[in-house]
């Protein structure tokens, strides 16, 4: 099952390397990874999609636990939670297809960020289902380039990951 | 008053009164050891290879409850101690590994002897750093003290680049340390326990099994309390030995792929069974869906909630300290008004005695050649059972497991988790160190003493008086017994061909060197061994070459599974 975990961490050189590599060790997926300081600099948040069984997950809990960097972990699929994730979409806008793909990106309540006469450069947020819709929905020989920054998730109401 | 950095480091090793030091130097850690020159409270030992003094100072934490220390210089000396820490990392051993490094500026300019020991370490660490900045040192230091020794123990890396160590900075040693991200559990969840005190009480056939928790915890007396006090069978893993007195009738022997038959049976057969300070590994219950298939309630004490229900589904899981659990545990089966299953426990104890009656470590006792199982009896019985004996890996750490029997703990030292050959020479080395006038006996097998053999030196300079036992059967026997077993015998590459003379060999080193070929030999040789108090004997005993180790497991197979002799 696909699981959503979020972790607070020394924002220390290495930190990254210390989860990253604990995951390849033992073999866990990393569907994604974001990571970024939080408001705190010394404290850095992490937001990890994964999947695996029950007992893969737990241990992927009590594994990022153990190690001396982290502070905190949840796993946010435990209960109510929101996600987003941003993706940047260059796609090709000549003749009909400019008008059609302005429209595109109004319906999924994208921005264009950038413009030349051949290209828009779109900026797209929301769960990853929503930004692999519109990927789906518009002409894929349009698509040039996509950049995506993986999920990042925060709970609902007062569930709060804090020190 | 202002320190340089190799000042510092010397002086929080004096505040954490650490006495000896394994090490070898090297051209970034000059300072250090210029400063390790000019005083004389942190002991020095030089070693021959650094892999040694990373084994020698596992040994001395292993035989001692101190936190083992070694110091390597950069590039070469710490791949050299990889595998000296991760031997240590996998038996969950308290070390501070300092290691040299280029200078700041030079760190990702391929500079000579450097690598990056932080990122080649990583996985095989509790934890490590690199000291950027001056100002960090001695409170990094103080903190890799507190990481290794606290919680599940482990080595700890602290990498320090030569120029830190000529900076100069104001010494200020914290007296204690806390971090936000790093707080072991020591006390178990009172709720748990009790449930685990029902369980215990209510228990037909119930079965204690602990492992290097119990040694590591100095929870061997508490172990030991309670198994009297609830009158119930108590297994070790390799690395629990001497957790529980082997010579008491409660025990059944080690379990696992070499444990005794009646051990693995009461363990596969059991309805509570109470694992403490061990991890359900697969040298020990082998395949685990074959393992699962015999209903039984588990209670698991550990003090890494990761090692809890990783391989095994636990009924009752309690985090903490063995120690503490293991005192509250006895404190409430004691203010319990229930008594344990009268009738069902003499049933059960009925049954473990027939499964007893086996004798599943017989061997041939007329045979002309000599057996090892014979030198390991007759070790035991010489130094009366009381020695300090490491081991290296293969047939003769089984042997060694089996027939050495340790009543304390401590004393068996051995690399259970990553299996490295070599060890035992630089583990009767800090063993030796950390109790000099103890008798330290080294089991190895001609194949693995030639892994650290330049070690003999090392024993020389420091007048070290170990005594070394090769069962020496021309072959890499634990190899050559899977291979007669499972690759139709045929012996590829493990025929020990062009053996030293391993008399000379010891006296090239300047120590004295026995031959044993005869099975009445063995007997007067290991006695004349041990009565030289100061020497270092090397004796060489010509072993049976086809002897194999039983019981055994078969890779993959059921605990229950064994192949016997």
């Amino acid at each position: 099952m696909r699981h959503i975990i979020s972790i607070l961490l020394e924002n220390e050189a290495g930190a990254l390397s210390r989860v990253a590599g604990l995951f390849s060790a033992r073999g866990y997926n990393i569907e994604s990874l974001t990571v970024a300081p939080t408001e705190d600099e010394t404290l850095s948040r992490m937001t990890i999609v994964t999947s695996g069984s029950d007992e893969v997950i737990e241990q992927i809990n009590k594994q990022l636990n153990k190690l001396v960097d982290v502070v905190k972990v949840v796993d946010l699929s435990e209960g109510e939670h929101i996600e987003r994730e941003l993706m940047l979409v260059k796609v090709r806008a000549v003749g009909k297809d400019r008008e059609e793909m302005k429209r595109m990106a109004d319906i999924f309540r994208g921005r264009i960020i950038d413009v030349t006469d051949v290209d828009y450069t779109i900026e797209l947020t929301g769960p990853g289902s929503k930004l692999n819709a519109f990927l789906k929905a518009i002409d894929p020989t349009a698509i040039l380039e996509t950049v995506r920054t993986g999920a990042s998730g925060i709970g609902r109401g007062d569930r709060v990951l804090k020190v | 008053m202002q320190l340089t950095g190799a000042e510092v480091v010397v002086r929080c090793l004096q505040e954490e009164g650490v006495e000896h030091l394994f090490g070898y130097p090297g051209g970034a850690v000059l300072f250090l050891y210029d400063e390790l020159y000019k005083q004389d409270k942190v002991k020095h030992v030089l070693v021959r290879h650094e892999q040694a003094a990373l084994h020698a100072a596992d040994a001395y934490a292993r035989s001692t409850n101190k936190v083992g220390v070694a110091l390597v210089t950069s590039g070469p000396g710490v791949t050299n101690a990889i595998t000296g820490i991760a031997t240590a990392f996998m038996d969950s051993i308290p070390m501070v590994v300092l290691t040299g490094q280029v200078p700041t500026h030079a760190i990702g300019e391929d500079a000579f002897q450097e690598c990056d020991t932080v990122g080649i370490t990583r996985p095989c660490v509790k934890h490590n750093f690199l000291v950027k900045d001056i100002k960090d040192l001695a409170v990094t230091i103080k903190k890799a003290f507190y990481i290794a020794a606290t919680g599940r123990p482990g080595p700890v890396v602290v990498d320090i680049p030569k120029d830190i160590t000529a900076q100069k900075v104001e010494f200020d040693y914290p007296s204690s340390i806390a971090m936000r991200s790093y707080n072991p559990v020591v006390k178990g969840h009172t709720g748990q326990i009790k449930k685990a005190v029902k369980l215990l009480l209510d228990a037909e056939r119930p079965m204690i099994y602990t492992g290097g928790g119990v040694i590591l915890g100095d929870a061997a007396p508490e172990l030991t309390q309670l198994v009297k006090l609830l009158g119930y069978p108590c297994t070790n893993t390799l690395m629990g030995l001497g957790g529980f007195p082997a010579t008491d009738p409660h025990f059944l022997g080690m379990l696992g792929m070499h444990g005794n038959y009646e051990a693995n049976m009461a363990m596969q057969n059991c309805d509570v069974l109470l694992a403490v300070g061990a991890r359900f590994d697969d040298r020990v219950i082998g395949n685990p869906k074959h393992f699962c298939e015999q209903p039984r309630q588990i209670i698991h004490i550990d003090i890494d909630p990761a090692s809890i229900a990783k391989r095994v589904k636990v009924d009752v899981p309690v985090v903490g300290n063995v120690r503490e659990v293991l005192r509250e545990l006895i404190r409430q089966i004691e203010a319990a008004r229930s008594s344990t299953k009268g009738e069902a426990l003499k049933a059960w104890w009925a049954q473990i005695e027939e499964w007893r009656s086996r004798d599943c470590l017989k061997y041939d006792r007329t045979s002309d050649v000599i057996k090892p199982q014979f030198v390991i009896e007759t070790l035991y019985r010489i130094t009366k059972g009381d020695a300090f004996v490491t081991s290296d890996v293969g047939q003769h750490q089984m042997w060694a497991a089996q027939f050495y029997k340790f009543n304390k703990p401590r004393r068996w030292i051995n690399s259970g988790g990553l299996g490295t050959m070599g060890v035992g020479l630089p583990y009767a080395m800090g063993v030796q160190m950390a109790h000099p006038k103890a008798t330290v006996a080294c089991v190895t097998g001609e194949a693995s003493i030639q892994m650290c053999i330049q070690e003999l030196s090392t024993c020389k300079q420091y007048r070290l008086p170990i005594k070394v036992l090769t069962l020496n059967n021309r072959y890499m026997g634990m190899v050559r017994q899977w291979q007669e077993f499972f690759h139709g015998n045929r012996y590829a590459e493990s025929y020990m061909n062009a053996l030293p003379d391993f008399v000379k060999l010891a006296e090239a080193y300047g120590h004295i060197g026995i031959r044993v070929e005869k099975p009445s030999d063995v007997e007067p040789a290991i006695k004349e061994a041990f009565s030289r108090k100061k020497d270092l004997v090397f004796l060489d005993f010509i072993t049976d070459q086809k002897e194999n180790v039983f019981p055994m497991v078969p890779g993959g197979k059921g605990l229950s599974e064994m192949i016997l002799v």
